[in-house]
């Protein structure tokens, strides 16, 4: 066991600030984005329609399908459509 | 208080598809990966943003890769360094092959964060009164005042409770946690 002041446990508390809140909610999410990227792909494979209005515009053939994306879903989507 | 899952409870929860234990292991971590990018690799804030997400991203796609599940720290330790380096790497053009772009004195910084995180988990284990106080003047920085103000206190009360909180982790921390008349003894009121 290691035995430690006060002041040492105190420098120690103050060295793991906390990250911006927006940070953590978006990594907290990451399942729930997982699975929205997974929806999409799978409904572009299955629609030919709405493939080519991803590929077309991609935000725009989101949003009317009722998706809110940010920059990394949208990014993500990019990608996976690349590799398919 | 319900006991926090260890770990190995935690990643075995998250490869069964657990959200809320996804959301426990980003909580648990997201100060040391976050330290790690701008503390020991002063990273700036996009590309401590972006080594941020990665990491989490990577782990989220790879648990299943993780060999031993009580090793989170290290392979989360490990994932971060690799990626604050690679965009140090990607940010400087110049650099010589073979040079290193690691900021001096990171392995230090890492060992005194993995001891930092060994404190935290102990103050988890504290009342949530007194973890609230001792985050809020020593990891958030705030002042007497402003958390007099949040939590309804005096000055002199806050700064009191402050050190009596401070025992109670270091007894935390010295096993006399586990004794409920020591932490009775804390004399929170």
């Amino acid at each position: 066991m290691t035995t430690r002041d006060e002041e040492r446990i105190a420098a120690l508390l103050g060295l793991l600030k906390p990250a911006p809140e927006a940070w953590v909610k978006a990594a907290q999410e990451l399942p729930l984005a997982s699975r929205t990227l997974d929806d999409i792909v799978d409904k572009a494979r299955a629609d030919i329609e709405f493939r080519r209005a991803l590929i077309a515009d991609l935000e725009a053939a989101l949003a009317s399908e009722g998706y809110e994306p940010d920059a990394q879903m949208l990014d993500a989507v990019r990608r996976r459509l690349d590799s398919e | 208080m319900q006991p926090a899952l260890t770990d190995a409870e935690l990643v075995a929860r998250c490869r069964e598809g657990d959200d809320d234990c996804w959301r426990e292991l980003v909580d648990r971590y997201s100060r040391y990966v976050y330290a790690i990018s701008v503390q020991a690799f002063r990273l700036g804030e996009q590309d401590a943003d972006d080594v941020f997400q990665e990491v989490f991203a990577r782990a989220y796609e790879h648990l299943d890769r993780l060999r031993d599940d009580t090793a989170l720290r290290p392979w989360l330790a490990q994932l971060t360094r690799r990626l604050c380096i690679d965009t140090l790497r990607s940010g400087s053009r110049e650099q010589p092959a073979g040079d290193s772009v690691e900021p001096d004195g990171v392995d230090d910084l890492i060992e005194q964060l993995d001891e930092a995180l060994t404190v935290h988990e102990a103050l988890r284990k504290l009342p949530g009164h007194c973890a609230e106080i001792l985050d809020r003047f020593f990891a958030r920085d705030e002042s007497y005042r402003t958390i007099g103000t949040a939590l309804e206190l005096p000055s002199g009360t806050v700064a009191s409770r402050i050190s009596r909180c401070l025992t109670r982790l270091r007894g935390e921390l010295e096993g006399e946690g586990r004794n409920p008349a020591a932490a009775q003894s804390g004399g929170w009121r």
